[in-house]
Parts: C-alpha cells; structure tokens; sequence
C-alpha cells in the first residue's frame, strides 16, 4: 500500500464509537472486566443504569463521589445484585421511564455463590433486568479467594498447590437455563463484536436476560498481562469456554462453531495458577471439556 | 469520543457533597499512566489501520486522531495487549524512563 492511499484510508472501528467508560479507573494492567464492561456500555448505550455489588467493578470505578462511567451506579450489597435492580427498574417504571435499561454487573462470586438466591428469585419472577456476570474464576479483588467459579485444578489463595481445587466449576448458564428465562448468552472478551451484537439483542427482549462473560484476571491467574486477550481467545477456540446463546431455555444456538478444538494444555501452561499441573490431571481436563462440549453439541442439534 | 479530562472536583464538607454518584466520568483526574514501567511505541509507517489496538485497549487509552492510532500516555498503563494484538506488530513496548 502506498502512503498515500493509506492516508485516506479510514481507521477500521468494529465496535461502536461512543465511549461511556473513561479512563483513570483503577483497574489492574490488563484487566479482561474493564473490557467487558466498556463492551456492554457500548452496546446498551447512556440509557442505562447499573447496579454493582461488592466486586472489582465496586473499586475499579473509583472512589465516591467520582466514577469512571458516564451511567448511574448503584452500590448494593453483595447478595442484592439482582434484587436490587428489580427494585430499580420498578422504580423507574412508577416514575415514567420504561426505557432505561437496569443491570446488575456482578462478579462470579456475587453471581455462583453469594447472589445466586436473588438471581433465581429475579430470574423466576422474570424480572425485566439484564445480569451480566463477569467471570473471572476467584473472587479477586479480595486477594484470590476460591469460588464455585474456580475451575478445577486452579491454585487460589484457599486452595494452595498441594490442595488444589479438585471440583469442577459449577454450570451457572445451565441453573439459569432452567429458570427459562427469555434469552441467555455467553461472551468473551476476545470476541467484543460477537458481544455487543447479543448486547443490542438483549437489550430489545423483556424480561430477564443472562450474560456470562468470560473476563481474564492477570493478577489472579498469576498470566502476563499482555495476554489477557489471547486467554480469552484459546479458552474460546479450545472448547473450554464456547460462546452460545439459549433462548427461552430451550432454543440453543452455537455463535461460533469449532472445527477442530486446540488443546487446552497451551492455554492452561500460560497461567501459573496451573503451573503444578500434573500431566494426568491436564488429561483429565481436556476429558472434561470433550465432555462437556459433546453436551452442548447435543443440545444445539436438538 | 472519550470523555474529556476533567478537574478534580474538591467537596469542602459533608454537606456539600452528592447524594448518589454522579457519573460524569470525572474519575479522569486520576492519571493513571504513573503506573507504567513499559510504554507502547506505534510505528505509524507500517500500521494499517485495522482498530484492534483501540478495540481492545482496556483503560482505553488509544484515541483516533485524524484517522490514525494515538496513544494517550497520561492514562495508559502499559499492559501491552495493543502490541500482542496488533496484527502488522508494529506497536512495541519499551522501557519506561522518567
Ligand atoms: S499498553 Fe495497554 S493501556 Fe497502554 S495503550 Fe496499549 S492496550 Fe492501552
Ligand atoms: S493494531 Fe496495529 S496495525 Fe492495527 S490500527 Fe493499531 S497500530 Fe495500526
């Protein structure tokens, strides 16, 4: 290409231009929830108010009275994520505005252990909110904590090397999935498009609408941070975390199809919280995710 | 696009303060690119424009400017995913002296 024409070329944007996140938020080097979350604003949109427990995102957005978003927060309690957006969207309808979009941004921990029994009341009242859990696999911001989220084989700080977690993360979307909700969906960071095109489909549906979006943690899984994006990536492409939507519990629909899956041994040697891996135990996972994926292949052809 | 840098704003006392956050993304006083020992380095001769850089900066620091690629170095902190990304790699991430 020569300089002139590259000149006039215009600068590629995939995603939407608005930016409702700023910067000087306080977000570790590499941090996959800040992506998540600058993916969603620009999806829904200033229309939107969110409700954060006690996560990364309570601190990441800065002390009060400032905030690095440009949408209202609620800071709730840490069991209250889904509950209280039920609250707030009830409040905004009593007032007059049934447009603004209400969502609960929780963590894996408020969302697998903490906060599951408001989402499943929210979820079976079918409240009309959005829940996006970012999933970071430990509750991180209190120092590496285990949570249900932990998959197996993973070091945190309350399961050290010689205990290392030996049960399998909890299936959060197939809980939800029975709920039957309107419309679930899984998303990476990796894949921003793939993301805020199943945003802007949420946004239209009424009712509740599920989002588990996988969110990379440098600091916790102890990876380069440079690399966040490329984990996301390979947990995609190895089947260990497949992006896939569910409508009304039943409807599934694989996003993207994988002809041949990598292996997860590259993905997980790049994470020291895997470094003492026994080659058995990596068998193992790579049994785990065959079968796991042999199921939602079943389910997408039913 | 990205929100502008905004003043501190400094509350005298109590009373004075918001009831709720007001989310104006006034948390850009905070210049985060003190946090950062390796800085990115577009080389601009060999960058074809593809937007993986700003698509996937998390602070996110890189502005469009004129159609091109520009890092903001008063926020970013050097975590280096533009350079990993870049599919043309010609962003590099080199020490830091201050
Ligand atoms: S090094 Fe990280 S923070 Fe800095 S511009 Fe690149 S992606 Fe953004
Ligand atoms: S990723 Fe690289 S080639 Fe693409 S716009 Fe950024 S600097 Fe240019």
């Amino acid at each position: 290409m020569s300089q002139d024409t590259k000149k006039e070329k215009k600068f590629t944007m995939t995603l939407p231009p608005e930016e409702l996140m700023a910067c000087g938020h306080l977000a570790c080097q590499g941090c996959g929830a800040t992506l998540a979350m600058r993916y969603m604003l620009k999806g829904l949109g200033q229309k939107t108010a969110l409700c954060i427990p006690a996560c990364c995102w309570a601190v990441i957005d800065g002390p009060y009275p400032y905030s690095s978003l440009d949408v209202p927060i609620y800071h709730c309690a840490f069991e209250t994520a889904a509950s209280t957006a039920t609250g707030v969207k009830a409040g905004l309808e009593m007032a007059g505005d049934p447009e603004t979009t209400v969502v609960a941004w929780a963590g894996d921990g408020g969302t697998f252990d903490i906060g599951i029994q408001a989402l499943s009341g929210a979820a079976e009242r079918n409240d009309d909110i959005i829940y996006v859990c970012y999933d970071n696999e430990a509750y991180m911001n209190t120092g590496i904590q285990r949570s249900s989220a932990t998959p197996y084989g993973a070091w945190t700080t309350t399961t050290p090397v010689k205990h290392f977690k030996n049960r399998p993360k909890k299936d959060i979307v197939a809980i939800l999935a029975a709920h039957r909700i309107p419309y679930i969906a899984t998303a990476s960071v990796s894949h921003p498009e793939d993301f805020v095109r199943k945003v802007k489909k949420a946004k239209a549906i009424k009712g509740t609408r599920f989002f588990h979006v996988y969110a990379p943690c440098p600091t916790g899984w102890k990876s380069r941070p440079e690399d966040s994006v490329k984990l996301a990536r390979m947990a995609v492409q190895n089947g260990l975390f497949p992006l896939y939507e569910i409508e009304d519990g039943e409807k599934y629909t694989l996003n993207l199809k994988l002809k041949d899956k990598k292996p997860v041994e590259d993905y997980l040697r790049l994470q020291g919280r895997f470094r003492h891996l026994s080659p058995e135990a990596i068998a193992e996972i790579q049994a785990e995710i065959d079968v796991r994926w042999a199921r939602l292949l079943k389910h997408v052809e039913a | 696009m990205r929100p502008k840098k905004a003043k501190k704003i400094v509350f005298k006392s109590a009373e004075e303060m918001p009831i709720m956050i007001c989310s104006v993304g006034d948390q850009t006083h905070n210049l985060t690119g003190a946090w950062r020992n390796i800085r990115p380095e577009i080389d601009l001769s060999k960058c074809i424009k593809c937007g993986i850089c700003w698509k996937f900066c998390p602070e996110p620091s890189i502005d469009v400017v004129d159609e091109w690629p520009v890092v903001d170095y008063d926020y970013c902190k050097g975590c280096g995913i533009c350079a990993e990304e870049c599919p043309a790699k010609c962003i590099v991430m080199v020490e830091e002296r201050r």
